[in-house]
Protein backbone atom coordinates (compact mmCIF):
# COMPACT_ATOMS: atom_id res chain seq x y z
CA UNK A 1 0.00 0.00 0.00
CA UNK A 2 2.81 2.41 0.99
CA UNK A 3 4.77 1.82 -2.22
CA UNK A 4 1.59 2.47 -4.24
CA UNK A 5 1.10 5.78 -2.42
CA UNK A 6 4.74 6.72 -3.06
CA UNK A 7 4.42 5.75 -6.73
CA UNK A 8 1.22 7.79 -7.06
CA UNK A 9 2.79 10.94 -5.61
CA UNK A 10 6.06 10.46 -7.48
CA UNK A 11 4.63 9.91 -10.99
CA UNK A 12 2.13 12.75 -10.57
CA UNK A 13 4.85 15.16 -9.41
CA UNK A 14 7.30 14.12 -12.14
CA UNK A 15 4.66 14.45 -14.90
CA UNK A 16 3.63 17.92 -13.72
CA UNK A 17 7.07 19.33 -12.94
CA UNK A 18 8.74 18.09 -16.16
CA UNK A 19 6.13 19.75 -18.40
CA UNK A 20 5.87 22.86 -16.23
CA UNK A 21 9.65 23.36 -16.23
CA UNK A 22 10.41 22.25 -19.78
CA UNK A 23 7.71 24.13 -21.72
CA UNK A 24 9.12 27.69 -21.29
CA UNK A 25 12.47 26.47 -22.69
CA UNK A 26 10.66 24.75 -25.54
CA UNK A 27 8.74 27.97 -26.32
CA UNK A 28 12.03 29.91 -26.50
CA UNK A 29 13.66 27.28 -28.72
CA UNK A 30 10.67 27.13 -31.09
CA UNK A 31 10.52 30.94 -31.32
CA UNK A 32 14.26 31.12 -32.01
CA UNK A 33 13.89 28.57 -34.82
CA UNK A 34 10.84 30.47 -36.12
CA UNK A 35 8.61 27.45 -35.55
CA UNK A 36 5.59 29.65 -34.92
CA UNK A 37 2.08 29.80 -36.39
CA UNK A 38 -0.51 32.54 -36.59
CA UNK A 39 -3.28 32.60 -33.98
CA UNK A 40 -6.17 33.58 -36.24
CA UNK A 41 -8.46 34.38 -33.31
CA UNK A 42 -6.30 37.30 -32.12
CA UNK A 43 -6.37 40.84 -33.47
CA UNK A 44 -3.45 41.14 -35.88
CA UNK A 45 -2.76 37.40 -35.72
CA UNK A 46 -0.22 36.93 -32.93
CA UNK A 47 2.48 34.33 -33.68
CA UNK A 48 2.49 31.38 -31.29
CA UNK A 49 5.14 28.65 -30.83
CA UNK A 50 4.24 25.14 -32.04
CA UNK A 51 4.45 22.19 -31.40
CA UNK A 52 4.33 21.58 -27.66
CA UNK A 53 4.31 17.82 -28.19
CA UNK A 54 7.97 17.30 -27.13
CA UNK A 55 7.43 18.67 -23.62
CA UNK A 56 4.16 16.70 -23.25
CA UNK A 57 5.95 13.51 -24.29
CA UNK A 58 8.89 14.24 -21.98
CA UNK A 59 6.51 14.51 -19.00
CA UNK A 60 4.72 11.30 -19.93
CA UNK A 61 7.91 9.30 -20.59
CA UNK A 62 9.70 10.51 -17.45
CA UNK A 63 6.79 9.60 -15.17
CA UNK A 64 5.80 6.34 -16.86
CA UNK A 65 9.42 5.09 -16.99
CA UNK A 66 9.69 5.71 -13.23
CA UNK A 67 6.44 3.76 -12.79
CA UNK A 68 7.83 0.97 -14.96
CA UNK A 69 10.94 0.89 -12.73
CA UNK A 70 8.62 0.38 -9.74
CA UNK A 71 6.44 -2.43 -11.14
CA UNK A 72 7.98 -3.69 -14.46
CA UNK A 73 4.42 -3.89 -15.74
CA UNK A 74 3.82 -4.77 -19.40
CA UNK A 75 0.64 -2.65 -19.19
CA UNK A 76 2.77 0.44 -18.51
CA UNK A 77 5.21 -0.59 -21.25
CA UNK A 78 2.33 -0.84 -23.75
CA UNK A 79 1.10 2.63 -22.75
CA UNK A 80 4.62 4.07 -23.13
CA UNK A 81 5.23 2.54 -26.58
CA UNK A 82 1.80 3.36 -28.01
CA UNK A 83 2.05 6.96 -26.79
CA UNK A 84 5.58 7.32 -28.17
CA UNK A 85 4.64 5.98 -31.63
CA UNK A 86 1.59 8.28 -31.76
CA UNK A 87 3.89 11.20 -30.88
CA UNK A 88 6.13 10.31 -33.85
CA UNK A 89 3.08 10.31 -36.16
CA UNK A 90 2.04 13.69 -34.79
CA UNK A 91 5.55 15.12 -35.09
CA UNK A 92 5.72 13.98 -38.72
CA UNK A 93 2.38 15.74 -39.29
CA UNK A 94 3.66 18.90 -37.61
CA UNK A 95 6.72 18.91 -39.88
CA UNK A 96 5.02 17.90 -43.11
CA UNK A 97 1.23 17.74 -43.49
CA UNK A 98 0.20 14.09 -43.83
CA UNK A 99 -2.66 13.01 -46.09
CA UNK A 100 -6.19 12.56 -44.75
CA UNK A 101 -6.01 8.75 -44.53
CA UNK A 102 -2.30 8.33 -43.78
CA UNK A 103 -2.56 9.66 -40.23
CA UNK A 104 -5.33 7.28 -39.05
CA UNK A 105 -3.45 4.33 -40.57
CA UNK A 106 -0.15 5.34 -38.95
CA UNK A 107 -1.96 5.81 -35.63
CA UNK A 108 -3.54 2.36 -36.01
CA UNK A 109 0.00 0.98 -36.27
CA UNK A 110 0.80 2.71 -32.95
CA UNK A 111 -1.60 0.27 -31.28
CA UNK A 112 0.55 -2.74 -32.25
CA UNK A 113 2.49 -2.80 -28.90
CA UNK A 114 -0.81 -3.33 -27.05
CA UNK A 115 -1.58 -6.36 -29.24
CA UNK A 116 1.96 -7.79 -29.25
CA UNK A 117 2.35 -7.43 -25.49
CA UNK A 118 -1.12 -8.93 -24.98
CA UNK A 119 -2.13 -6.18 -22.58
CA UNK A 120 -5.80 -6.31 -23.45
CA UNK A 121 -8.74 -8.36 -22.29
CA UNK A 122 -11.19 -9.28 -25.07
CA UNK A 123 -14.16 -8.68 -22.76
CA UNK A 124 -16.03 -5.44 -23.38
CA UNK A 125 -17.62 -4.32 -20.09
CA UNK A 126 -20.92 -2.44 -20.14
CA UNK A 127 -22.73 -0.75 -17.25
CA UNK A 128 -25.75 -2.59 -15.76
CA UNK A 129 -25.58 -5.55 -18.16
CA UNK A 130 -22.14 -7.13 -17.59
CA UNK A 131 -19.60 -7.93 -20.28
CA UNK A 132 -19.42 -9.54 -23.68
CA UNK A 133 -16.51 -11.66 -24.94
CA UNK A 134 -15.47 -10.66 -28.48
CA UNK A 135 -11.94 -12.05 -29.11
CA UNK A 136 -11.64 -11.37 -32.87
CA UNK A 137 -13.65 -8.15 -32.83
CA UNK A 138 -11.70 -6.82 -29.87
CA UNK A 139 -8.38 -6.84 -31.77
CA UNK A 140 -10.06 -4.68 -34.43
CA UNK A 141 -11.37 -2.44 -31.66
CA UNK A 142 -7.82 -1.99 -30.30
CA UNK A 143 -6.58 -1.00 -33.76
CA UNK A 144 -9.47 1.44 -34.27
CA UNK A 145 -9.42 2.92 -30.78
CA UNK A 146 -6.04 4.72 -30.95
CA UNK A 147 -6.74 6.60 -34.23
CA UNK A 148 -10.21 7.48 -32.93
CA UNK A 149 -9.09 8.88 -29.57
CA UNK A 150 -6.02 10.54 -31.14
CA UNK A 151 -7.99 12.30 -33.85
CA UNK A 152 -10.88 13.11 -31.52
CA UNK A 153 -8.57 14.99 -29.15
CA UNK A 154 -6.84 16.59 -32.14
CA UNK A 155 -10.19 17.78 -33.50
CA UNK A 156 -11.04 19.60 -30.26
CA UNK A 157 -7.74 21.51 -30.41
CA UNK A 158 -9.37 24.55 -32.04
CA UNK A 159 -9.10 27.34 -29.47
CA UNK A 160 -6.59 28.50 -26.87
CA UNK A 161 -6.35 26.01 -24.01
CA UNK A 162 -9.24 23.82 -25.09
CA UNK A 163 -7.38 20.57 -25.89
CA UNK A 164 -5.21 20.60 -22.74
CA UNK A 165 -8.04 21.82 -20.47
CA UNK A 166 -10.47 19.28 -21.89
CA UNK A 167 -7.93 16.46 -21.50
CA UNK A 168 -7.22 17.49 -17.90
CA UNK A 169 -10.91 17.02 -17.06
CA UNK A 170 -11.39 13.82 -19.11
CA UNK A 171 -8.16 12.22 -17.81
CA UNK A 172 -8.92 12.83 -14.14
CA UNK A 173 -12.46 11.49 -14.71
CA UNK A 174 -10.86 8.36 -16.22
CA UNK A 175 -8.46 8.03 -13.27
CA UNK A 176 -11.33 8.34 -10.75
CA UNK A 177 -13.32 5.77 -12.76
CA UNK A 178 -10.36 3.35 -12.77
CA UNK A 179 -10.19 3.62 -8.97
CA UNK A 180 -13.97 3.01 -8.76
CA UNK A 181 -13.71 -0.19 -10.84
CA UNK A 182 -10.70 -1.28 -8.69
CA UNK A 183 -8.06 -1.14 -11.45
CA UNK A 184 -5.61 0.60 -9.13
CA UNK A 185 -2.37 0.00 -11.05
CA UNK A 186 -3.75 1.45 -14.28
CA UNK A 187 -5.35 4.29 -12.31
CA UNK A 188 -1.85 5.23 -11.10
CA UNK A 189 -0.51 4.85 -14.66
CA UNK A 190 -3.23 7.22 -15.90
CA UNK A 191 -2.35 10.02 -13.45
CA UNK A 192 0.54 11.41 -15.56
CA UNK A 193 -1.90 12.09 -18.42
CA UNK A 194 -3.99 14.40 -16.24
CA UNK A 195 -0.99 16.13 -14.65
CA UNK A 196 0.82 16.57 -17.98
CA UNK A 197 -2.34 18.13 -19.47
CA UNK A 198 -2.75 20.39 -16.43
CA UNK A 199 0.86 21.60 -16.56
CA UNK A 200 0.64 22.23 -20.30
CA UNK A 201 -2.65 24.12 -19.82
CA UNK A 202 -0.67 26.75 -17.87
CA UNK A 203 1.01 27.80 -21.16
CA UNK A 204 -1.75 26.80 -23.57
CA UNK A 205 -4.62 28.66 -21.86
CA UNK A 206 -5.90 31.96 -23.28
CA UNK A 207 -3.80 33.79 -24.50
CA UNK A 208 -1.69 30.83 -25.63
CA UNK A 209 2.09 30.98 -25.49
CA UNK A 210 2.35 27.59 -27.20
CA UNK A 211 0.10 25.24 -29.20
CA UNK A 212 0.33 21.47 -28.66
CA UNK A 213 0.30 20.77 -32.41
CA UNK A 214 -0.53 17.34 -33.77
CA UNK A 215 2.38 15.84 -31.83
CA UNK A 216 0.84 17.08 -28.57
CA UNK A 217 -2.81 16.35 -29.31
CA UNK A 218 -2.18 12.89 -30.77
CA UNK A 219 0.13 12.01 -27.86
CA UNK A 220 -2.59 12.92 -25.34
CA UNK A 221 -5.32 11.17 -27.34
CA UNK A 222 -3.35 7.99 -27.99
CA UNK A 223 -2.31 7.68 -24.35
CA UNK A 224 -5.96 8.14 -23.34
CA UNK A 225 -6.99 5.35 -25.74
CA UNK A 226 -4.19 3.05 -24.57
CA UNK A 227 -5.21 3.52 -20.91
CA UNK A 228 -8.85 2.80 -21.82
CA UNK A 229 -7.87 -0.51 -23.46
CA UNK A 230 -5.27 -1.65 -20.91
CA UNK A 231 -7.53 -0.61 -18.01
CA UNK A 232 -10.62 -2.30 -19.55
CA UNK A 233 -12.66 0.91 -19.29
CA UNK A 234 -13.37 1.51 -22.98
CA UNK A 235 -17.02 2.53 -22.52
CA UNK A 236 -16.28 4.82 -19.56
CA UNK A 237 -13.47 6.45 -21.56
CA UNK A 238 -15.81 7.04 -24.49
CA UNK A 239 -18.37 8.69 -22.20
CA UNK A 240 -15.79 11.07 -20.68
CA UNK A 241 -14.76 12.07 -24.20
CA UNK A 242 -18.33 12.68 -25.48
CA UNK A 243 -18.12 16.44 -26.23
CA UNK A 244 -15.04 15.81 -28.38
CA UNK A 245 -16.74 12.77 -29.95
CA UNK A 246 -19.73 14.96 -30.79
CA UNK A 247 -17.41 17.55 -32.35
CA UNK A 248 -15.85 14.88 -34.60
CA UNK A 249 -19.25 13.36 -35.35
CA UNK A 250 -20.80 16.70 -36.32
CA UNK A 251 -17.78 17.53 -38.47
CA UNK A 252 -17.67 14.18 -40.26
CA UNK A 253 -21.43 14.04 -40.82
CA UNK A 254 -21.37 17.49 -42.42
CA UNK A 255 -18.25 17.10 -44.62
CA UNK A 256 -18.91 13.36 -45.18
CA UNK A 257 -15.24 12.41 -45.59
CA UNK A 258 -11.98 12.33 -43.64
CA UNK A 259 -10.18 15.63 -44.21
CA UNK A 260 -7.99 17.96 -42.19
CA UNK A 261 -9.40 21.22 -40.81
CA UNK A 262 -6.81 23.10 -42.84
CA UNK A 263 -8.31 21.65 -46.06
CA UNK A 264 -11.70 23.27 -45.40
CA UNK A 265 -12.85 25.82 -47.95
CA UNK A 266 -15.15 27.65 -45.55
CA UNK A 267 -14.75 28.15 -41.82
CA UNK A 268 -17.51 27.21 -39.37
CA UNK A 269 -16.97 30.44 -37.38
CA UNK A 270 -16.20 34.06 -38.23
CA UNK A 271 -15.15 37.14 -36.26
CA UNK A 272 -17.27 40.11 -35.28
CA UNK A 273 -15.79 43.61 -35.41
CA UNK A 274 -14.77 43.33 -31.75
CA UNK A 275 -13.15 39.96 -32.57
CA UNK A 276 -15.70 37.73 -30.90
CA UNK A 277 -16.52 34.38 -32.49
CA UNK A 278 -19.82 34.04 -34.34
CA UNK A 279 -21.38 31.24 -36.39
CA UNK A 280 -20.90 31.58 -40.11
CA UNK A 281 -23.88 32.07 -42.44
CA UNK A 282 -22.11 29.94 -45.06
CA UNK A 283 -24.30 26.89 -45.65
CA UNK A 284 -21.34 24.86 -46.98
CA UNK A 285 -19.31 25.32 -43.80
CA UNK A 286 -19.11 22.25 -41.54
CA UNK A 287 -21.09 22.02 -38.33
CA UNK A 288 -18.80 21.90 -35.30
CA UNK A 289 -19.19 22.10 -31.55
CA UNK A 290 -17.86 25.69 -31.52
CA UNK A 291 -20.29 26.71 -34.29
CA UNK A 292 -23.20 25.35 -32.23
CA UNK A 293 -21.98 27.07 -29.06
CA UNK A 294 -21.79 30.49 -30.74
CA UNK A 295 -24.98 29.97 -32.79
CA UNK A 296 -27.14 32.01 -30.40
CA UNK A 297 -24.78 34.91 -29.81
CA UNK A 298 -21.17 35.87 -30.51
CA UNK A 299 -18.80 34.91 -27.70
CA UNK A 300 -15.17 35.60 -26.84
CA UNK A 301 -12.66 32.79 -27.35
CA UNK A 302 -12.32 32.50 -23.58
CA UNK A 303 -16.10 32.16 -23.11
CA UNK A 304 -16.31 29.41 -25.73
CA UNK A 305 -13.43 27.59 -24.01
CA UNK A 306 -15.19 27.67 -20.64
CA UNK A 307 -18.45 26.47 -22.24
CA UNK A 308 -16.55 23.46 -23.61
CA UNK A 309 -15.02 22.86 -20.15
CA UNK A 310 -18.52 22.85 -18.60
CA UNK A 311 -19.56 20.24 -21.16
CA UNK A 312 -16.41 18.26 -20.33
CA UNK A 313 -17.30 18.38 -16.62
CA UNK A 314 -20.82 17.16 -17.44
CA UNK A 315 -19.53 14.18 -19.45
CA UNK A 316 -16.88 13.53 -16.76
CA UNK A 317 -19.74 13.24 -14.24
CA UNK A 318 -21.56 10.84 -16.60
CA UNK A 319 -18.35 8.78 -16.93
CA UNK A 320 -18.02 8.50 -13.14
CA UNK A 321 -21.71 7.52 -12.86
CA UNK A 322 -21.06 4.90 -15.57
CA UNK A 323 -18.12 3.57 -13.51
CA UNK A 324 -20.39 3.14 -10.47
CA UNK A 325 -22.96 1.41 -12.72
CA UNK A 326 -20.35 -1.21 -13.70
CA UNK A 327 -20.86 -2.96 -10.36
CA UNK A 328 -24.66 -2.88 -10.66
CA UNK A 329 -26.33 -5.68 -12.62
CA UNK A 330 -29.97 -5.86 -13.66
CA UNK B 1 -27.53 28.62 -24.05
CA UNK B 2 -25.92 25.24 -24.57
CA UNK B 3 -28.91 23.21 -23.34
CA UNK B 4 -29.42 21.32 -26.65
CA UNK B 5 -25.78 20.17 -26.53
CA UNK B 6 -26.28 18.80 -23.00
CA UNK B 7 -29.42 17.01 -24.25
CA UNK B 8 -27.42 15.55 -27.12
CA UNK B 9 -24.62 14.35 -24.80
CA UNK B 10 -27.26 12.75 -22.55
CA UNK B 11 -28.93 10.99 -25.50
CA UNK B 12 -25.54 9.68 -26.63
CA UNK B 13 -24.85 8.34 -23.13
CA UNK B 14 -28.25 6.60 -22.92
CA UNK B 15 -27.70 5.10 -26.38
CA UNK B 16 -24.29 3.75 -25.31
CA UNK B 17 -25.76 2.11 -22.18
CA UNK B 18 -28.79 0.75 -24.09
CA UNK B 19 -26.59 -0.50 -26.96
CA UNK B 20 -24.41 -2.33 -24.44
CA UNK B 21 -27.49 -3.95 -22.94
CA UNK B 22 -28.61 -5.15 -26.36
CA UNK B 23 -25.15 -6.54 -27.08
CA UNK B 24 -24.84 -8.38 -23.75
CA UNK B 25 -28.38 -9.71 -23.33
CA UNK B 26 -29.41 -10.55 -26.90
CA UNK B 27 -26.40 -10.86 -29.20
CA UNK B 28 -23.80 -12.34 -26.86
CA UNK B 29 -25.85 -15.52 -26.04
CA UNK B 30 -26.27 -16.35 -29.76
CA UNK B 31 -24.35 -19.56 -30.62
CA UNK B 32 -24.07 -21.22 -34.01
CA UNK B 33 -23.82 -25.02 -34.19
CA UNK B 34 -23.78 -27.63 -36.92
CA UNK B 35 -20.91 -26.39 -39.07
CA UNK B 36 -18.15 -28.43 -37.42
CA UNK B 37 -14.83 -26.64 -37.21
CA UNK B 38 -16.39 -23.52 -38.73
CA UNK B 39 -18.74 -23.08 -35.76
CA UNK B 40 -16.50 -20.66 -33.86
CA UNK B 41 -15.58 -18.71 -36.99
CA UNK B 42 -19.23 -18.32 -38.04
CA UNK B 43 -20.22 -17.50 -34.47
CA UNK B 44 -17.71 -14.63 -34.29
CA UNK B 45 -18.52 -13.49 -37.82
CA UNK B 46 -22.26 -13.27 -37.21
CA UNK B 47 -21.75 -11.45 -33.89
CA UNK B 48 -19.30 -9.04 -35.52
CA UNK B 49 -21.73 -8.38 -38.38
CA UNK B 50 -24.57 -7.66 -35.93
CA UNK B 51 -22.28 -5.42 -33.84
CA UNK B 52 -21.22 -3.45 -36.93
CA UNK B 53 -24.89 -3.13 -37.99
CA UNK B 54 -25.71 -1.83 -34.52
CA UNK B 55 -22.93 0.76 -34.78
CA UNK B 56 -24.25 1.89 -38.18
CA UNK B 57 -27.77 2.08 -36.69
CA UNK B 58 -26.38 4.05 -33.73
CA UNK B 59 -24.72 6.54 -36.08
CA UNK B 60 -27.95 6.85 -38.09
CA UNK B 61 -30.03 7.53 -34.96
CA UNK B 62 -27.49 10.05 -33.62
CA UNK B 63 -27.46 11.77 -37.00
CA UNK B 64 -31.27 12.06 -36.95
CA UNK B 65 -31.15 13.29 -33.34
CA UNK B 66 -28.53 15.85 -34.39
CA UNK B 67 -30.78 17.18 -37.15
CA UNK B 68 -33.76 17.25 -34.79
CA UNK B 69 -31.97 18.99 -31.90
CA UNK B 70 -29.71 21.38 -33.77
CA UNK B 71 -31.83 22.01 -36.90
CA UNK B 72 -32.96 25.48 -35.88
CA UNK B 73 -29.51 26.50 -34.64
CA UNK B 74 -27.75 25.37 -37.80
CA UNK B 75 -30.34 27.04 -40.05
CA UNK B 76 -30.04 30.30 -38.14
Amino acid sequence: MLDKTIATILVSAIAFVVVYALTPALIKTLEKRKLVVKDYNKVGGTMVARPGGPSILAGILASEIVLYAFYSSTDVLAIILTTFFAFLVGLADDRRVLGGWFKPLALAASAIPIILLGTYDPHLAFPLFGHVRIPELYVALVIFMIPITGNTVNSIDVLNGVASGFMTIASFALTISLFIVHHYDIAIASLPLGFVSLAFYKYHKFPSKIFPGDSGALTLGAMYGAIAIVGHVEIIAAVALLPAVINSFLFLSSVKRIIEHRQLKSNPVEHTEDFKLKATADKDAPVTLVRLIVANRPMTEKEVGFTIFKLALFSAALAIITAFMMDVHI
Amino acid sequence: MSAPIYVYVSIMWIMIVAGGGLLVTIISPIHIHGFGKFDEFLDSGVKAAIAVTLVVLWIFIMSKAKNWIFHKRIRN
